[in-house]
């Protein structure tokens, strides 16, 4: 084994694993297995994955170790294990979206995402737990309980893609695959120190991602830097024919953006809503900080009104569990997954009902009852339609901001990692941690959230949020790499080495 | 639970108290060759569930990809309609909960229909009737449930079911008249009319084989009654899945006298989906709902906008064929005959037969006679459609070409369609095997002249003298003694020939 990664190749970064795989420093299969090993060791404490597939790792890690033995060329992410959300389809690999009423259900069909990572020779580790249905922002949600921050196990790893930026602090993996639907990737990098990113609306195929809300939900990459989100990014990124909203346009060039890392002559926006009352005072000096540092890395930065974006949590809290109601009207234990009553007395609509009772969270619940509600004849205009027009409202909002600036700029979300079982009793409470991240799922744009330090209060990683315009998904990466490689030189070591170890 | 129709007033009581309103909804399977939303195909037949991939299983995590084909002939339906076509549509969800239907919601159209605004006349009653088209909206088809036990066929009561989804995607057009008045006592044949008419249209567009027997074309009759005199519309019945062209008319007929039953009672007409009973002509009740259903429709956010544009429109409109109205009109024309017998040949079926027969050489008006007349009467006696019957339009083309050439005469070829239609074989081998071919040996004609000539000397001096009127009895007697098989023009010919030399 190489010496390279101090003996630890849990430690490295995807891009210096696959360098060095690529190099026959190390293998893919020794990669492999170390991330196993680290699995076995700390998942118990952490609780980051719901189903291991060791054996198809060790296989695909294997045929990347045969590829590269014939002398075929290898990806730049060839050989990297990579955990990937269970809200995406694996051909043959549970698939429960963190819900009871998929238990069991092993897909017949790989997701697009799947594919690609296939495609690229990305090793998958296995299927990471998250809130039921991609709803909730602690991944509390989970039928299969909580996953636990590894910066403080007492505390949440964010939501609902807890478990992908749980794997990645706590060094499983990597790289992860989450899906952004309200900020489901970028609240949980935010609260674990990571690095995750929410691509434009269309940017990467949501073929064989199970829908919670069809025009808000994004997969995306999550990583521990921003070079290795860029490189996953671009693997998994493109037109895909079997998604109808799929964007059929280049991907915007993320990996260069990411080594130009620069953001000199930018005009950058702090977005005035997203700061004073409501938020944690060590997120706003950490911010305001960051923000001080783009300025001195030659950025231009102006403040930025967007006043609909006070809206957009109510226009969210319509629009999401209206589509959620009708995309989660197919789990009726009639066709896979969950069956509760089928006692041969009990009619179909019986069954339905008792299974849906029986396999749905109280969070499923309340938002397919929220979205009924919404969609009901007599009740749509007011509040499904009036949803719509806080839409485009934001997005006027949007489009007036990037007329003037490149990015935008704001905290990720209010709070660092608060407690387990804090808010589970506070529905309101809990939505606010997407509170900043909201408006850029309705406009459809791009956002990543990177960390800019540790809240003096509390030690817990605060992260800084950057939005782009839609296919401008390149100026993310110019800018988070920027601040990541400003602040690495400020602090002598990535914010991530600072996590306790378990 | 179907109602007695002892108790109801007559079809003409009913009639003479209250002024029908029909809305008709068909829905169209599409004859494309893979589905609305995937790449499964459509074959009809299939074992069950091999057709379906994750899309139209809807299973966690798939997608929908709109076929273009279908939109295509969605806005070819829509033209040959005379609709406007939509520069921008959505498709709809409409949520509900059933089993057959694999996303518990079925991906349709709304208040954004791909076409609108159209008419279709249709023939009746010995007039045009403009039935104003409301809408046709694309759409999916549900899986198909079999429920297996209980007493009723339907899902309530069953011991189980089966439900195969082979069907499930397959592109659907739902194409919506709006309300019906003014056909009074003509209505049940109006709606008959207007389904067949439909039919022929969407053939003739070559969208779709339309075959009602297969579930390729299914009606659903709405009806009200209001009193005669009254604008206000009554309380409606939907009755679903009218499977073909007579149970169209017999359900209007059974729901007008239905309601004028409820009405005259002084009773409310509820609101309610039905089912027709193909044995007796009846319908009943289908599921009590103990609140309106509520859809719940949204944009389907899954897809994008259809934007036809309009050049593409334009070059749609220039690939529409002949529609059946302006065929007919042609056709009636060409062959010179009159509104009457055109409806006769209408509703006999017979059109294409003629048209077919007429392209393989046969004279219209030849073709017609055999179709409308023989043949017609065999169908009816046999109560089975014209284009059922065991002989082709070849085979008519090829009896209408041995009389021309001589080869028959008018009895001799009445039974060889005889015989054909007995499975005798071809015109041909029926002539061979019956020995029918027209005498056609002037020498052996000549005898039985002579014959004549001789028996009846009386009647050959007169037709001598330059009066021809006792020729008759003279052919006659010729072609008794040829027992029919002598042309009875080459007869006359050869006759006078003899009598003048």
């Amino acid at each position: 084994m190489s010496t390279a990664f101090d003996g630890d190749l849990t430690r490295g970064t995807a891009a210096a694993l696959a360098a060095a795989i690529k190099a026959g420093d190390v293998t893919a299969t020794e990669v492999a297995q170390a991330h196993l090993d680290r699995i076995a060791k700390v998942d118990e404490k952490v609780h980051a994955f719901l189903h291991i597939d060791a054996e198809g790792a060790l296989a695909q890690a294997a045929a990347v170790d045969a590829k590269r033995a014939r002398g075929e060329e290898l990806g730049p992410l060839a050989g990297v294990p990579l955990a990937l959300k269970d809200v995406f389809t694996m051909r043959g690999v549970p698939t429960t979206c963190g819900s009871k009423i998929l238990e069991g259900w092993r897909p017949p069909y790989d997701a697009t995402v799947t594919r690609k990572l296939r495609e690229a020779d990305l090793v998958i580790l296995g299927k990471t737990n998250m809130d039921e249905f991609a709803m909730g922002s602690s991944t509390e949600n989970s039928a299969y309980g909580p996953t636990r921050n590894p910066w403080d196990l007492t505390r949440i790893p964010g939501g609902s893609g807890g478990g992908s930026s749980a794997s990645l602090a706590a060094f499983e993996a990597p790289l992860a695959i989450g899906t952004d639907t309200g900020g489901s990737i970028r609240q949980p990098a935010s609260v674990t120190g990571t690095v995750g990113v929410k691509p434009t609306y269309g940017g990467v195929s949501r073929y064989g991602l199970v829908a919670f809300s069809s025009s808000l939900d994004q997969g995306g990459p999550c990583a521990r830097t921003v070079l290795d989100a860029a490189l996953l990014h671009a693997a998994i990124a493109g037109h895909d024919p079997l998604d109808s909203t799929s964007i059929d346009q280049p991907v915007p060039d993320v990996v260069a953006a990411a080594q130009r890392a620069d953001v000199l002559g930018m005009r950058i926006g702090v977005v005035k809503q997203f700061d004073g009352e409501g938020y944690q005072a060590g997120v706003l000096s950490r911010f305001h900080e960051a923000v001080d540092l783009l300025r001195e890395l030659g950025a231009t930065v102006v403040e930025v009104d967007c006043p609909s974006f006070d809206s957009a949590l109510s226009a969210y809290y319509l629009i999401a569990p209206s589509e959620c109601s009708s995309n989660l009207a197919r789990f009726d234990a009639m066709r896979y997954g969950l069956r509760v009553g089928d006692d041969g007395v009990n009619g179909v609509e019986e069954v339905m009902a008792l299974t849906r009772e029986a396999g749905f969270g109280p969070e499923v619940k309340r938002r397919i009852m929220l979205g009924t509600y919404a969609l009901s004849s007599g009740y749509y205009d007011a509040y499904y339609g009036s949803a719509q027009q806080v839409r485009t409202l934001i997005i006027r909002d949007f489009d007036r901001a990037f007329a003037d600036v490149d990015v935008l700029v704001s905290p990720t979300t209010p709070t660092t990692a608060f407690k387990i079982g804090e808010r589970v009793d506070d529905p309101m409470a809990m939505y606010l941690a997407d509170l900043c991240t909201i408006p850029t799922n309705l406009a459809g744009n791009a956002g990543m959230s990177i960390p800019v330090g540790l809240a003096p209060e509390d030690g817990l990683p605060v992260g800084l949020q950057i939005i782009a315009p839609a296919m401008a998904d390149d100026r993310l990466y110019r800018v988070g790499a920027a601040l990541e490689t400003a602040l690495n030189t400020k602090w002598g070591h990535p914010l991530i080495e600072e996590v306790p170890s378990l | 639970m179907t109602t007695s129709t002892m108790s109801l007033p007559t079809y003409d009581e009913a009639l003479a108290s209250y002024d029908p309103v029909m809305g008709l909804e068909v829905h169209v399977e599409l004859g494309t060759a893979t589905k609305m939303f995937c790449g499964c195909p459509t074959g009809f037949g299939a074992e069950p569930n091999t057709q379906t991939c994750p899309t139209c299983l809807g299973l966690p995590g798939s997608l929908p990809v709109v076929n273009a084909v279908a939109i295509e002939s969605a806005i070819r339906i829509g033209l040959a309609l005379n609709c406007d076509i939509a520069e921008w549509c959505r498709f709809a969800r409409k949520n509900y909960f059933y089993p057959d239907m694999p996303k518990n919601f079925q991906t349709s159209q709304y208040d954004e229909p791909i076409a609108f605004n159209g008419y279709l006349d249709v023939e009746a009653a010995g007039r045009t009737w403009r039935i104003e088209i409301e809408r046709a909206h694309m759409e999916e088809d549900t899986g198909k449930s079999t429920h297996v036990g209980g007493a009723t066929g339907r899902i309530h009561g069953a011991d189980y079911s089966l439900v195969d989804y082979n069907r499930a995607g397959i592109p659907l057009i739902e194409i919506v008249t709006k309300p019906i008045t003014g056909a009074g006592e003509h209505a049940p044949e109006v709606a008959k009319a207007y389904v067949a008419e439909l039919r022929e249209l969407i053939r003739a567009l070559g969208v779709s084989e339309a075959r009602m027997e297969l579930g390729q074309m299914r009606c659903d009759a709405n009806l009200s009654l209001r009193p005669l005199g009254t604008e206000k519309f009554g309380t409606r019945s939907e009755t679903k899945n009218v499977n073909s062209l007579r149970s169209v008319e017999r359900a209007v007929t059974f729901e007008i006298r239905r309601h004028a039953a409820v009405l005259n009672a002084g009773d409310k007409v509820v609101q309610e989906t039905r089912h027709f009973h193909e044995n007796d002509g009846t319908t009943s009740p289908g599921r009590v709902k103990e609140e309106a259903e509520d859809y719940r429709y949204f944009p389907e956010p899954d897809l994008v906008p259809v934007a036809p544009s309009r050049e593409w429109v334009q070059e749609l409109r220039g690939t529409l064929p002949e529609l059946p109205g302006a065929r007919r009109k042609r056709l009636q024309a060409d062959w010179g005959v009159s509104d009457h017998d055109m409806q006769s040949i209408l509703n006999a079926g017979a059109v294409d037969l003629i048209v077919e027969t007429v392209s393989l050489g046969a004279a219209a008006d030849q073709a017609r006679k055999w179709w409308m007349g023989e043949l017609a009467r065999r169908a009816n006696e046999d109560d089975v459609d014209l284009g059922a019957l065991p002989i082709t339009p070849a085979q008519v083309a090829e009896v209408v070409a041995l009389t021309a050439a001589g080869k028959l005469n008018d009895k001799l070829a009445r039974q060889v369609i005889e015989g054909v239609l007995a499975g005798e074989g071809s015109p041909e081998e029926v002539v061979a095997k019956r020995g029918l071919a027209v005498v056609s040996d002037d020498g052996a004609l000549l005898a039985a002249i002579d014959e004549a000539i001789a028996a009846f000397p009386d009647a050959a001096e007169k037709v001598r003298g330059g009066n021809q009127g006792p020729a008759g009895q003279l052919i006659g007697a010729v072609m008794k003694a040829t027992r029919g098989q002598a042309d009875a023009a080459r007869v006359r010919e050869l006759l006078l020939e003899r009598l003048s030399g």
